[in-house]
């Protein structure tokens, strides 16, 4: 054991699937080594040791669901030195945040018989909705590599080189032939930001935009090129309402794509 | 003795599961009154936002459900719809689905087994603890898990959340280099899967007997993964032969209901409460294990029915070794299919699947309609059957520890409680309990 204080690391979690946190914990062989470097202060997916506040970095996942996560989070921001959000649950609202824009009585009596046992916001949100929030770490689940990178950054007080360009970068460097040119595969990469590795299109499949809009997508530009490769606009709309659903930039596109439904609609009546 | 001696042990925030949950027991004049495990994972609506949906989006969606097994609601979502449409995927694709199955399998367990459960039997708070007390023992926990973890990462692109599967098989098929990457990966962790099963065996194990009812599949040639026969084992000292029922059937036997003192989701099957999981399965189908494998488990005293749950860590270490086994058999016997994927037309009709996740049985049916939207959708995950067995197991296991301080005895619940790798996050109906506490 060395003598010096290791720094605080804590890792929260709010509504979530957990795959976020068990991405820290599949940093297999980088896992022991980490923990050399920093006290696992709190991590109740892996240990019931804690210690107390403050914490130099915490990890939150999952978004604010409830009353009570709320006050929560506040505290959680109250005690951390710095605050990284992890995954689109805790970035953008996740998938949950699906229910943002239904009728959310309706939606409860779906799965309950008893709804009015659930103490439950009509919304789910993102962090940053709540507390200052000092980096978000994108994904639907984070990238193992771009957390190791995140931890190491603030750890060393610097800023993680975490890029915010699309995903079609990721292609081009991965030497990954475009699927949408190739084979007309509708495909996100365009707007979507990077740090999968270009997964999807590796795969033969158009990407879905786990990890959330890049920095100022030209969503109205991939519109018609969504349309050629064979989408409805209705299939445009639910492409980008799923695991960044509620992230603005993503929810503006599925808006455009069904309004112009509507302009076409208008324009063939007159 | 005038007065009625009150004791509450509360647990706030469970340790070492994965997702959030708490625990309270209600001790009155020496006799456990009520036990609770108490679930405040927010609901999160799966079956409610899956309305609307396109038939091709569950396999996606419902990984979200939970990080842990993401594997298991895709191939039951797949599975399920499939049904609907009157789709079978067979051949060299259903085994490249099964191998990705028991990539899932060897991680979940790796990773219940060695982070969470191990550091129980040793006395010690996490694994990291026990790292510095033994490195070499969860160096090969995580080398295990690695090797689920690539198997997962070659078929389905990453381990959590794969992308690479979809309706009628995958996107794009295995390069043969990557399949003889894992054939070399495999060997290793045999090797580290059977140290996994000696190392188990040889635990103390406190004792504790249950006696639920279980239910989990049976298949005709082989120890239950994607595919069987739902069989329901009445109890665990009953010879009697059990119910079996096809997974058409499912909801006519289990079923859900939200009892209004608990406001949780518990389910009965025939009325009754009972388990699924590690020792559901090995009660159900060792006698399709490999016999050596079988006779490792008589070698760790599990006996046709192992009714101990602290010894269900035995017989996940032998389930890894079963699953790194048939993973290699899968990789030997492969040819390259004909294509990724088999047409999945859509149509309308109801499907319904039903697989064992590495924590128990999971069920999905999906009614669609004739162009594919999903018009209803019921999910039933394992921890949510499993709930109602916890609690009574621990209002006996609390009964016969009442001389313990709060402290102990707390420590020997959480551990009571891992015992069923409770996978909290499935809360796709479990209730938030906010309204309970006090």
């Amino acid at each position: 054991m060395s003598c010096a204080p290791r720094p605080k690391l804590a890792v929260w979690k709010f509504s979530s699937c957990d795959g976020c946190q068990l991405t820290l914990l599949d940093c297999e062989e980088d896992l022991l080594p980490l923990a050399d470097r920093v006290e696992i202060a709190y991590f109740l997916e892996a240990s019931r040791a804690t210690s107390p506040d403050p914490y130099d970095l915490s990890l939150v996942e999952g978004s604010i669901a409830t009353k009570d996560d709320i006050d929560r989070i506040r505290e959680i921001r109250a005690q951390s030195r710095v605050l990284v959000t992890i995954g689109a649950c805790a970035t953008a609202g996740g998938i949950q945040a699906l229910r943002n824009a239904r009728d959310f009585e309706q939606l409860r009596s779906v799965v309950y018989a008893q709804p009015e046992y659930i103490d439950e916001l009509a919304t789910s949100t993102p962090i940053a909705d709540h507390v200052r929030v000092d980096f978000e770490l994108r994904g639907c689940p984070i990238d193992k590599r771009q957390l190791l990178e995140v931890i190491t950054a603030f750890l060393a007080g610097r800023k993680p080189d975490i890029p915010d360009h699309s995903v079609c970068f990721e292609c081009k460097r991965r030497g990954v032939t475009c699927v949408t040119v190739a084979h007309g595969t509708p495909c996100l990469g365009p707007v979507t930001q990077a740090g999968c590795g270009a997964l999807c299109p590796a795969f033969g499949r158009g990407c879905f935009g786990c990890f959330g809009p890049k920095a100022d997508p030209n969503t109205r530009a991939l519109l018609p090129l969504l349309r050629t490769d064979g989408l409805a606009d209705q299939d445009v709309a639910r492409l980008y309402r799923t695991y960044n659903a509620e992230a603005p930039a993503f929810r503006e596109a599925a808006r455009e794509a069904t309004d112009t439904v509507k302009e076409t609609a208008e324009e063939t009546r007159r | 003795m005038t007065h009625r001696s009150h004791r509450l042990l509360s647990v706030s925030s469970l340790a070492r599961v994965e997702g959030e949950g708490a625990m309270q027991v209600h001790v009155v004049d020496g006799e456990v009154e009520s036990v609770r495990l108490s679930i405040y994972e927010p609901p999160r609506f799966f079956e409610a936002l899956l309305r609307g949906r396109r038939y091709d989006e569950p396999v996606d969606i419902t990984s979200r459900i939970c990080g842990i097994c993401p594997v298991a609601y895709q191939m039951t979502a797949c599975q399920a719809v499939e049904d609907a449409c009157g789709v079978t995927v067979d051949g060299q694709l259903a085994a490249l689905r099964r191998l990705l199955y028991c990539g899932e399998w060897i991680e979940s367990h790796s990773l219940h087994i060695y982070l969470l459960h191990a550091p129980d039997f040793l006395g010690l708070p996490d694994a990291l603890a026990l790292a510095r007390a033994d490195r070499a023992l969860v160096e090969r926990g995580l080398r295990l898990k690695q090797a689920g973890n690539q198997i997962m990462e070659v078929l389905g692109g990453r381990a959590v959340h794969p992308v690479n599967v979809r309706l009628g098989g995958f996107h794009q098929l295995p390069e043969r280099e990557e399949l003889d990457r894992l054939t070399a990966l495999l060997r290793t962790a045999r090797h580290d899967a059977e140290a996994t099963v000696a190392w188990a065996i040889a635990l103390d194990f406190p004792e504790l007997h249950i006696r639920h009812a279980t239910l989990a599949l049976r298949p005709t040639d082989s120890y239950p993964l994607d595919a069987g026969t739902p069989t329901l084992h009445h109890a665990f000292s009953d010879a009697a032969p059990p119910t079996v029922f096809p997974v058409e059937e499912f909801e006519q036997h289990v079923v859900e209901a939200q009892a209004p003192h608990t406001t949780a989701l518990t389910a009965t099957a025939d009325g009754l409460r009972y388990l699924t999981g590690p020792l559901a399965r090995w009660r159900t189908a060792a006698d399709l294990l490999p016999p050596d494998l079988r006779d490792l488990g008589s070698t760790a005293g599990l006996d046709t029915a192992c009714d101990n749950p602290f010894r269900s860590i035995v017989v996940r270490a032998i389930e890894v070794l079963w699953a790194v086994r048939e993973a290699q058999r899968l990789l030997d016997a492969y040819e390259p299919p004909p294509a990724p994927a088999v047409p999945v037309p859509p149509r309308a009709g109801v499907g319904r699947a039903a697989t064992e996740a590495p924590r128990g049985l999971l069920y999905h049916r999906y009614e669609l309609a004739a162009d594919g939207t999903v018009l209803d959708a019921n999910i039933i995950p394992p921890t949510a059957q499993n709930q109602s067995a916890i609690e009574a197991d621990l209002r006996d296991f609390v009964q016969q520890r009442l001389h313990l301080d709060d402290t102990e005895l707390t420590r020997q619940c959480e551990q009571a409680i891992r015992n069923y790798d409770p996978c909290i996050s499935c809360a796709t109906h479990f209730l938030d309990l906010t309204v309970e506490r006090r």
